[in-house]
């Protein structure tokens, strides 16, 4: 007698995001990212196609970060030096993406020049063939200025830009629109907002397959219940049919994880959390992973070990029936 | 399949008493419909309008105990497939699986017994213990679950598809209401008759979907109804499908072979792996998660997402209102206010912590909103923070009057300042910001 399943299908599926233009097709990466078009729940896989598997990229920053140090240890001395990051992420932890934050753009921050940044990112395409984000210092003012300029010296490449938000879009829409890029709208754990944001960034003639939603996560501990029940809602909302929210997540994973006290305590502090170096990397591998779990497309993050794991565990979860 | 609400209404005595704490019986009616309340409230059913509301209005999926008193786990009679929806009720329970073949068994109990976290509040720590019947040997199972019962309060899961075993076992340790995790095809008959003597719950394990469906349904016949389900099934995606069709078999088709919580097993792999297994069976709907090893940070992870995974998502987590000092501060440091919503307090929180600047943080009762939720309902007033400057004795901990106001209720500066007499100072609107903020401070 066989066992009727409750299986669902759905009209709509997310759409797909290419990151990354190889030479063929005008640009210079040897690898392009391509994300979304999942049909169905995630990894439901009798009923539903995940068509392309989530992807880690890695996050490096333009100026040595204020990381802890059992996340700063596994690059040494590369973190002071953005080329040689970026190379240690490429052929030893084999990234396949790279996620640029300039945080020394920032006022506070280093100040970094609009040239000065310029120059950064060209080199980085020269001598790293990755696809690359490229994410500005979170001063609205000041990223309206570099945004535009490296988005201009990287025309071609389809880079993922970030990021755009409700009172502060049009600029780097502009920007990305003109030069051929792709836009990250960010909204604050708010479905209506992150809607409301991919309609406004549409209606400047951006297609919709250039969108990524950021949902901005918390960490495991500090709120990650608040953004997955967001994405599960978006998720559902989206394969019923609501084009505007029909666009692949990325997840600021490395960001939030390694802000947690439990990832960067050390066992003098909490001497019964257990090793600092286990709990760091579990910390932000399993916030991660949940994500996974609501449908996160691109996660950025940061320690090489918790990318491993985590490309490890969506391998399983990519196994076939 | 379920009763509509007006089914329901019809068989109620419509007086309207609200003895069962709803406005009228057709409100009760259609709780009763959506499962959120139980008949029970009613104290004047009839015994005819009872029985047929009873057998309708089992839960979908059966409330299981397992143990006693207040340490029991009790899981089951989960009512949606999406948090949003509701919430996940009864969170899962975590155990940890030894084997009365180790040597070190002992040190093994001590670890799960001693193990505790304490997080936004909320002390977490490990529910169960399982002991493997490795050595096939009822007499060293009887005696390890004996040194189990000695050494910790953990409830007891007994697993060992050997009803000699388990009767042995059960001799000792039956008063503690252990788990049986031992019922399969083939030994079915003799383990539903254990359990049934000793009122426990009885695990039911299959290979896949239909032979489960099968073997709860013979199980079933001898009116055992205490049951939890278990696929032996080590492809990840596909257990995660298995959870998900039993989740919704039973809430969806109100199929009974399956209206159960499950248990899965997470076998021993990697550290890492492992805890993120485990993690997704959290999200995805496990009720009974046992872990064949663990480390301290993996069990911490894990306990740390059951609480995010099962908070309730239309009523807030909430810190309690007070002066919290961060770091080491004195009477010199800064004084931050914000709400009393967990979310926005730890945001806060973690930022002046990032600071490296010692400083106070006041949590104003917004009733779990954030700052400008809270605004914008009166709960973030001028009025509410003077009145929780003043109980905080602010005066004894500080040396000046300065206060620091998120950037998002700047508006009220002036009226603050008239209202406390202290000044204000605007901080950033967003929490990411304040790092640097406090650092440029003076």
């Amino acid at each position: 007698m066989g066992l009727e399943l409750v299986k669902e299908t759905w009209s709509s599926a997310i759409n797909i995001v290419e990151i990354g233009q190889t030479k063929d097709a005008g640009g210079s990466r040897g690898s392009i990212i391509t994300v979304g078009g999942e049909t169905g729940l995630p990894f439901l896989h009798s009923e539903s196609k995940t068509l392309n598997k989530p992807v880690t990229v890695f996050e490096i920053w333009d100026v040595e970060p204020d990381w802890p140090d059992n996340l700063k240890s596994p690059f040494g001395k590369n973190l002071k030096n953005t080329l040689d990051w970026a190379k240690l992420c490429k052929n030893e932890f084999k990234a396949k993406g790279l996620c640029l934050r300039l945080a020394g753009a920032h006022p506070d921050y280093g100040n970094k020049t609009v040239d000065e940044l310029a120059k950064l990112v060209e080199n980085l395409l020269k001598q790293i063939d990755l696809p690359l984000i490229i994410l500005g210092c979170g001063d609205d003012t000041k990223d309206n200025l570099i945004l535009p300029k490296i988005a201009e010296v990287s025309k071609g490449e389809s880079l993922l830009f970030g990021s755009a938000v409700q009172d502060n879009y049009k600029t780097l829409v502009a920007a990305v629109l003109a030069d051929g890029h792709n836009i990250i709208a960010e909204s604050p754990i708010d479905i209506n907002i992150a809607k409301q944001l991919n309609i406004l960034i549409s209606d400047m003639g951006m297609p919709k397959e250039r969108i990524v939603i950021n949902p901005t996560v918390g960490a495991l501990g500090y709120g990650l219940e608040y953004a997955y029940s967001i994405m599960e809602r978006a998720r559902l909302a989206a394969f019923s049919g609501d084009a505007m929210l029909a666009m692949p997540f990325i997840c600021f994973v490395g960001f939030e994880a390694w802000r947690a006290k439990e990832a960067k305590a050390n066992e003098q502090e909490v001497p019964n959390w257990g090793s600092l170096e286990e709990r760091g990397i579990l910390w932000e591998a399993l916030t991660a992973s949940t994500f996974l779990q609501a449908g996160a497309d691109i996660l950025v993050m940061r320690h090489p070990e918790a990318v491993k794991h985590v490309e490890k565990f969506i391998d399983k979860l990519m196994e076939k029936n | 399949m379920g009763l509509s609400g007006l089914d329901i209404y019809k068989l109620l005595p419509k007086t309207n008493c609200r003895k069962c704490n709803f406005p009228t019986c057709l409100a009760f009616a259609l709780a009763l419909a959506k499962k959120s309340t139980d008949i029970s409230k009613c104290p004047f059913l009839s015994l005819d309008a009872k029985m047929i509301l009873e057998s309708a209005s089992q839960p979908p999926i059966k409330l299981i105990t397992v143990g006693v008193d207040e340490q029991a786990v009790v899981v089951g009679n989960e009512t949606v497939l999406f948090r949003h929806e509701e919430k996940f009720h009864h969170p899962a329970g975590l155990g940890l699986i030894v084997e009365d073949s180790d040597a070190q068994l002992l040190d093994y109990i001590k670890f799960a017994k001693e193990l505790q976290f304490e997080r936004v509040g909320q002390k977490l720590h490990l529910e169960l213990i399982a002991l493997k019947n490795t050595s096939k040997n009822a007499q060293t199972f009887a005696k390890c679950v004996k040194l189990i019962k000695e050494n910790c309060s953990l409830n007891i899961v007994l697993q060992s598809d050997d009803p000699e075993s388990i009767q042995a076992a059960l001799e000792i340790c039956k008063d503690s209401k252990p788990l049986i995790f031992g019922a399969n095809n083939d030994n079915f008959s003799k383990m539903a008759e254990l359990a049934s003597s000793a009122q426990t719950a009885l695990v039911v394990s299959a290979l896949d979907l239909e032979n489960l469906t099968e073997v709860v349904k013979k199980i079933k016949e001898t009116k055992l109804e205490d049951l939890v389900l278990h696929i032996d099934q080590d492809k990840l995606p596909k257990q995660i499908e298995n959870l998900t069709q039993i989740r919704r078999l039973a809430l969806k088709r109100n199929f009974r072979p399956l209206g159960y919580p499950v248990l899965v097993v997470v076998k021993k792999e990697d550290a890492v792996i492992d805890a993120l297994t485990a993690g997704a069976f959290m999200a995805k709907y496990a009720s009974i998660i046992l872990l064949e090893k663990a480390s301290l940070p993996e069990i911490l992870a894990l306990l740390t997402l059951r609480q995010n995974i099962y908070s309730d998502p239309q009523k807030p987590l909430q810190v309690e209102p007070k002066i919290y000092p961060i770091g080491a501060p004195n009477q010199a440091s800064p004084l931050l206010v914000t709400t009393n919503f967990s979310l926005t307090y730890y945001t806060v929180l973690a930022e002046v912590e990032a600071s490296k600047v010692s400083s106070y943080i006041l949590s104003v009762d917004t009733e779990g909103m954030s700052v400008l939720t809270a605004w914008a309902a009166e709960k973030f007033t001028a009025e509410k923070i003077s009145q929780a400057m003043k109980q905080a004795q602010l005066e004894q901990l500080l040396n000046h009057k300065r206060i620091i106001i998120p950037g998002y209720v700047a508006v009220m500066s002036a009226d603050l300042e008239d209202k406390s007499g202290w000044s204000v100072l605007v901080g950033p609107r967003e929490a990411s910001s304040l790092t640097s903020f406090l650092k440029n401070l003076n």
